[in-house]
């Protein structure tokens, strides 16, 4: 038993992805015609030359209809996925599956969210009737779990860890400032976001992530046939994916400073993509950057820092669009926005642009532009810290 | 010998400093405090947290079950659904263990504490009120909040602390106090009509009393004189004829009135401090009056409280009379732009009675990894059904890690969830009530409570937060 991969089986010749943000005037409908046909229109195709869609939404709509009804898709398989805020990448990857089985020759990923719509601050979860003994604790409250348990575990004092948590939502912002897309296009100091008002714990309203609405879509080819619609396609890797044991909040072994579903599905990816030295290898990583702490256990989890050395790579630098391994150059869930079904997507629509040289000249990162690196990653986790779902792809611009 | 075998007191943590009702309304207050119930407490929730003082102090319910549990109040958080059962499922009793409500007025804990008394099963009585009054009424201020648990039996289910000698009472109808279901206050008579009509009927049954247990006034060595009427019971020592016999402090300087529990609560503390041999006369005026005596025996210095009277009084943290309105429902705040709360529903709550009730959990056999909540498969290994009941309510456990969520819906903003690690193995992630959200630190510790957590759709959502341990 193993998880054998699909490298260089399976290529992506074409995306799209809607600005991320408020939409009051745009439906769901909407926003997937946008994200569809931009994706149809990169690839150079027709709707009718898709042979299957996987379609991603944690609630904003139900079944394959919603994409089928929307696109007006003539009687083809649409699978809708659920897999909480990794949903994006889960449509992706069960397409790429698909092609690679060779059931399909051509498929699409759609994944698209509204949460504006609802009125409500933060995202809000789906009931499920049970006995009112669940914790009932927001999203940031959830992942701010991460913060005093990572500080007491490696010694960082409370102002220190703030201004590490400061630096990774200033990073983000700066990067979404120079991206059309993204829903929050503004630098903000670090004053600001240090002295905003306090959601949960020590994070402030700049320590999480936009809610927002949009969509992404993937065409999705065999790797011999990408040059018929591309001339230069990215490559799948690697797709790992984790789900666990969700023994984090019974489990007295864990420690909060870690995500062992992420650190099992990013092993995983290194293994099929045959990657020795991630923080070496890899051009850059779109993260799950829901709530700074999360970004900054990431760092450890995916190998791009040792244990309890994350924080201070963090101050250094080493993360920034110049730094040595640029994370969430697109702005991340942060600045970018995380409409829930369209995430994972849109990270894969930064890999596509940053990889193929075709991000804007002032976001363009140098581990591509002039170190040659060729390969990126997407991280797309859903859940909490303790219990959550992880997806890690690994992308290249390059066969082998 | 029948008697109390065991009694403990719950006074909620939060006090309320009357002139701050006083400085905010120009009315109303006065000086002192009252205790007031957790945004989070009510009658039901408070008597479990009493009652499971009381088993504690005798050992368990393994070792003394009562036969019956009895829940009597004046503000009962149900009606037409029964509340004791609440109770009895948060203590873990067996299911032939009768449960059954006593309630409307103050005097209804006098009924139970009777037919406890005239039984020859041990009882477990308990009571307890959440009391409120119109902003700037003089019940406001003056009432307060408390729970009070007896079992009450035989000596030879348990010794007798404190026997039963007997008592007499008085009955008339007249309007004194009364509320509609549907009010969150009270309204009372003229005071001096309420003083006209008690007097007489506290003369008539403390005589009856003292001549049914051939008492003189002589031997009393407490006088507890309670009820809901302040300008009356400011006379019934004289009108009893034991306005020469010690006194005991009525509390309501710092705690408040506190209504059903309240003569319960007066005892607890005179018995927090009696020796053998002391007789003491309670004399309750409640729509008539019971005077009843008790006459403590060797056993009551052996017998230790799981808290005195005296240690909760100082155990507390002051709450502002803005807070105190909007936990009363007397300030409706702006809510947070978050869904409702969700109540909890009828079979899954049906189907994990024990856990949400009970706090009782699964330990896995061979690893003795616990379950909170309880669960079939084992986190360390994996075994499938392998596991026994554990429970969990009264041991303690330290803080993890915390967060302080100020996002989340609550009557109390913010909301303070601690993951804790409980002594001996298990951890659980719930909230952390009667805490101070600038003081939470990691290693801190901490102990369960039951609490209500929150009420939609008219149902109470009861299960257990942390609290530190005092």
């Amino acid at each position: 038993m193993a998880s054998r991969g699909i490298k260089d089986q399976v290529a992506i010749v074409g995306m799209g992805c809607t600005p991320f943000g408020e939409h009051w005037d745009k439906s769901v409908e909407d926003m997937l015609v946008e994200a569809s046909t931009e994706a149809y229109a990169s690839a150079g195709i027709e709707q009718d030359d898709i042979d299957a869609y996987w379609f991603g939404t944690l609630g904003s709509g139900v079944s394959g209809l919603t994409l089928s009804r929307a696109l007006k898709i003539d009687y083809k398989p649409v699978t809708r996925v659920e897999n909480m805020c990794a949903t994006g990448s889960e449509a992706f990857r069960n397409a790429c599956y698909a092609v690679a089985s060779g059931a399909y020759d051509m498929v699409a990923a759609v994944g698209v969210e509204k949460l504006k719509d609802n009125g409500m601050s933060g995202l809000t979860g789906t009931t499920i009737p049970d006995d009112g003994t669940k914790s009932a604790l927001t999203a940031p409250a959830m992942f701010s779990l991460l913060a005093p348990a990572y500080a007491d575990k490696y010694g960082v004092d409370e102002t220190e860890m703030k201004d590490v948590l400061t630096r990774i939502a200033w990073k983000n912002h700066f990067n979404g400032a120079r991206n059309p897309r993204a829903q929050f296009r503004k630098e903000v100091g670090k004053d600001t976001i240090c002295n905003a008002p306090l959601i949960a714990g020590q994070l402030g309203i700049f320590d999480c992530s936009g809610v927002s609405d949009g969509a992404a879509a993937a065409i999705i080819v065999r790797a011999e046939d990408a040059h018929k619609y591309c001339e230069n396609p990215l490559y799948v890797k690697a797709l790992a994916f984790s789900a666990g044991p969700a023994a984090g909040p019974i489990d007295p072994d864990y420690d909060y400073t870690t995500f062992n579903e992420v650190v099992a599905c990013a092993e995983d990816a290194y293994a099929q993509a045959g990657v020795e030295n991630p923080r070496a290898e890899i051009a850059m990583a779109e993260v799950h950057d829901c709530f700074t702490p999360t970004e900054l256990v990431l760092m450890e989890d995916l190998g791009f820092a040792d244990r309890g050395l994350g924080w201070k790579e963090v101050l250094a630098g080493t993360y920034d669009l110049d730094g040595e391994l640029p994370i969430n150059p697109d702005g991340g869930l942060k600045s970018f926005g995380h409409p829930i079904g369209a995430s994972g997507l849109r990270m894969l629509f930064e890999c596509w642009l940053q990889l193929r040289q075709e991000a804007p000249e002032d976001r363009q990162i140098k581990s591509v532009t002039e170190a040659g690196k060729t390969l990126g990653m997407t991280h797309n986790l859903g859940g909490a810290p303790g219990e959550c779902v992880s997806f890690v792809s690994i992308v290249g611009s390059e066969l082998g | 010998m029948r008697g109390i075998l065991g009694y403990s007191a719950y006074v909620p943590y939060y006090r309320l400093d009357r002139t701050e009702v006083t400085a905010a309304l120009g009315t109303g207050g006065g000086r002192g405090t009252r205790s007031v119930a957790g945004y989070d407490e009510d009658a039901t929730s408070m008597s479990v947290e009493a009652s499971r003082g009381l088993l504690k102090s005798l050992g368990g319910a393994e070792k003394l079950t009562p036969n019956a549990v009895y829940f009597s109040s004046a503000t009962p958080p149900y009606l037409d659904k029964t509340n004791a059962t609440v109770i009895h499922a948060a203590l873990n009793l067996p299911k032939h263990v009768f449960a059954g409500d006593v309630m409307g007025s103050a005097r209804s804990v006098n009924a139970a504490l009777r037919s406890a008394l005239d039984s020859s099963k041990p009882t477990l009585v308990v009571a307890s009120d959440v009391r409120s009054g119109r902003p700037g009424s003089s019940d406001e201020a003056a009432l307060g909040d408390a729970a009070i648990a007896w079992m009450i039996g035989d000596d030879n289910d348990a010794p007798v602390i404190a026997e039963w000698i007997g008592g007499a009472s008085s009955t008339a109808e007249f309007l004194d106090r009364w509320r509609q279901p549907e009010w969150n206050y009270s309204r009372v008579w003229e005071e001096r009509f309420g003083e006209h009509a008690y007097l007489p009927l506290v003369t008539d049954a403390a005589t009856a009393a003292l001549k049914e247990c051939n008492l003189e006034p002589s031997d009393i060595d407490h006088v507890i004189v309670a009820g809901m009427h302040a300008r009356a019971l400011r006379g019934a020592a004289r009108a009893a004829g034991v306005a020469d016999r010690p006194i005991a402090d009525d509390l309501t300087t710092v705690i408040g009135n506190t209504g059903t529990p309240h003569a319960g609560l007066v005892l607890s503390s005179v018995l927090d401090k009696a020796g053998p041999g002391e007789t003491i006369m309670v004399v309750h005026l409640a729509d008539g009056c019971d005077v009843g005596f008790y006459r403590t025996t060797d056993a009551i210095t052996s017998y230790e409280p799981a808290a005195t009277v005296a240690s909760q009084l100082e155990q507390h943290a002051m709450v502002d009379y803005n807070k105190f309105l909007t936990w009363r429902g007397f300030l409706d705040r702006e809510p947070p732009r978050r869904p409702d709360p969700e109540p909890p529903y009828g079979p899954p709550a049906y189907r994990n009675e024990s856990w949400k009730y009970g706090f009782v959990g699964s330990k896995d056999r061979s690893t003795g990894a616990v379950h909170l909540p309880p669960m079939r498969v084992s986190v360390k290994g994996g075994a499938v059904d392998e596991m026994d009941p554990i429970p969990m309510a009264d041991v303690q456990a330290k803080v993890v890690t915390f967060t302080i969520d100020r996002l989340a819906y609550s009557l109390s903003p913010p909301t303070i969830a601690v993951v804790i690690d409980f002594d001996g193995g298990g951890r659980f992630q719930c909230q952390l009530t009667n805490a101070d959200p600038d003081k939470v630190k990691i290693g801190d510790r901490v102990e369960m409570t039951f609490r209500r957590i929150l009420t939609a759709n008219g149902i109470h959502n009861y299960f257990w937060k942390a609290r530190p341990v005092s």
